[in-house]
């Protein structure tokens, strides 16, 4: 009696603490994926002449996904940002790899300066970035450009092909050091038992990095890939502060671009809510997708 | 050790140009090499920067300060109270509750704010204080990381003995689980400062009135007139290094605060 009455009022405390937090996430979170997916299965019909008629909204089953995967300009989106998350994210995170290690091995003069230096990036908001680097990027204010010139090579880093790839380095620029940190953190919790053991077992610092620490912060390095492939196909500020400098952005240039313009430029909210799912379903299926395959991976090498 | 020493000029030298060049009007911007100082007047163009269309500027500042303040601080204690609920209390759908916050860390922010406009211009809420505050309290990052660290760091033993003296369950997480909580605390209100701060998709898409709008917003507002209006290069640019000092200073404390909130989130995933 006593006992479950104990149980009833800790259930309501438990209820109370986690029932502010549950009701703001299906507000942001669950309502807005369901509305989203009620949306993508609508359209709004126009009648009367020129469509002055008014608007009725009438169930269209899935042709605003046929729409959108018919859409070139959209599908070029999800090509490009492919391609740039197979170059960037592996780059990116291997630039973090080498200098957790190199961190983690330097002696500790110079280790705390050099450490901040490549997390101050992550402080920069992406668009700030953007307008920063846009400005390193265009001919007239840019000092490389203007150094490169006086060394006899002309570049133009916003050319059609050069502007992936300067945005490429944009991100990197950004959040090499926010993953460098988490995988710092993730090795300054090896035991140090285990390092003398090895080095008593003959093994060099290389052998060490390669064998004992890269296994050892494996789940780290599978946070900030997922979290850099989810990064990826959100690409949107970049392209859309470069657009004014540069004549190789369309409107479709990532596909957030390209559903941002469907909703607010086109008006077409149904459209870019099937897009908006389509590019959440994306995201999960190639976070899901990866986490499987390392997962897999790990079992066989570890046992 | 040259390895190191090239990648902080590669981290640097834009920082560095950027605080070189905010201190140059709009016509050297364009006119001299831009890695060295050319006329620095920094006050007189900090004066532009601050009075420029009413104070917009400080307006702005004001605002990001806001979103990010307030948002941060309510998203960490709704992610302590939700993370400690979710690790010390027993009850059925507890995993279930936990798994869809987990799967909430991988759906793109981006993806959720159009439906999210659609629906908060249909309650009215679009173009207000509300429209950006209100998502920006939501952390299912946060959550996860508070559970993890309740796990590992608010002791059962400890629980049950506050309950015997008779201790309410608001008290005990007021008192006793707030403050045994706090590096993960910290590092919770910091990240999502952070991410506030930075995120620029959602106030876009939510704002459209400039009174409304933080700093990244106001800024690119400036950026896309600048080709019309040629001050406002010097205040964009200047704009921008005088908003990313706060953001700076911040990094420098939150590497530092880093390691115990993320360490004991990694380990465990």
């Amino acid at each position: 009696m006593a006992r479950s009455r104990l149980h009833s009022s800790r259930n309501r405390a438990a209820v109370g603490f986690l029932l502010p937090f549950c009701v703001l996430f299906l507000a942001t979170f669950i309502a807005p994926i369901c509305y989203a997916l009620y949306q993508s299965l609508f359209k709004v019909e126009r009648s009367g002449a020129l469509g002055l008629g008014g608007e009725t909204e009438v169930f269209a089953g899935l042709s605003n996904y046929t729409h959108a995967l018919e859409d070139s300009q959209f599908l070029e989106g999800f090509a490009r940002v492919l391609l740039f998350g197979v170059v960037q994210v592996p780059v990116m995170i291997l630039l973090a790899t080498v200098l957790a290690l190199l961190l983690e091995a330097a002696s500790a003069r110079g280790v705390v300066f050099f450490r901040t230096a490549f997390f101050l990036p992550y402080g920069v908001p992406g668009v700030i970035a953007s307008i920063l680097w846009g400005f390193l990027y265009v001919p007239g204010i840019s000092p490389f450009v203007e150094m490169f010139h006086s060394a006899g090579f002309d570049v133009n880093f916003l050319s059609e092909g050069n502007l992936l790839w300067a945005i490429a380095n944009i991100v990197t620029w950004e959040f090499t050091g926010y993953n460098m940190l988490i995988l710092i953190s993730q090795l300054k919790a090896v035991p140090d038992e285990l390092y003398e053991a090895a080095r008593i077992d003959g093994a060099n610092a290389w052998q060490v990095a390669i064998r004992i620490k890269l296994p050892l912060i494996r789940p780290a390095l599978v946070l900030t890939t997922v979290f850099s492939i989810i990064g990826t196909l959100q690409l949107f500020s970049e392209p859309l502060v470069l657009k004014p400098l540069t004549g190789n952005i369309d409107t479709g240039y990532t596909p957030n671009v390209h559903a941002y313009n469907e909703a607010f430029q086109s008006n077409n909210y149904n459209v870019a809510a099937a897009e908006a799912v389509l590019l959440a379903l994306v995201a999960c299926v190639l976070s899901f997708g990866f986490m499987r395959l390392v997962g897999r991976r790990g079992k066989v090498g570890d046992e | 050790m040259s390895l190191l020493t090239v990648a902080a000029l590669y981290f640097l030298v834009p920082v560095y140009w950027l605080m070189v060049s905010a201190t140059k009007n709009s016509s050297d911007l364009f006119g001299t090499f831009g890695f060295w100082f050319a006329n620095p007047r920094p006050l007189e163009y900090l004066g532009d920067l601050l009075t420029y269309d009413d104070g917009i500027y400080l307006r702005w500042f004001a605002n990001s300060v806001l979103y990010a303040g307030v948002g941060a601080a309510l998203a960490t204690l709704l992610s302590a109270a939700a993370g400690y609920a979710l690790a010390k209390f027993d009850f059925r759908g507890r995993e279930t509750v936990f798994n869809v916050v987990l799967a909430g860390v991988l759906i793109p922010g981006t993806a959720l704010a159009l439906p999210l406009y659609l629906m908060f211009s249909e309650v009215g809420m679009a173009n207000t204080y509300w429209a950006v505050l209100v998502p920006s309290v939501v952390s299912p990052f946060g959550v996860y990381l508070c559970r993890i660290y309740a796990v590992a760091s608010v002791p059962d033993s400890l629980l049950e003995a506050a309950r015997i003296d008779g201790a309410g369950e608001l008290t005990i997480f007021r008192v006793l689980v707030i403050r045994l909580m706090s590096p993960a605390l910290i590092t919770v209100f910091l990240f999502q400062f952070v991410h506030i701060w930075n995120n620029f998709f959602l106030p876009l898409v939510m704002l459209s009135n400039s009174d409304l709008y933080p700093i990244t917003l106001g800024l690119t507002s400036w950026q896309g007139y600048a080709d019309r209006q040629p001050l406002l290069y010097q205040l964009t640019v200047g704009g921008a290094f005088v908003s990313v000092i706060p953001l700076m200073i911040l990094m420098v404390v939150l590497q530092r605060f880093w390691r115990t909130g993320l360490t004991e989130g990694s380990i465990k995933s």
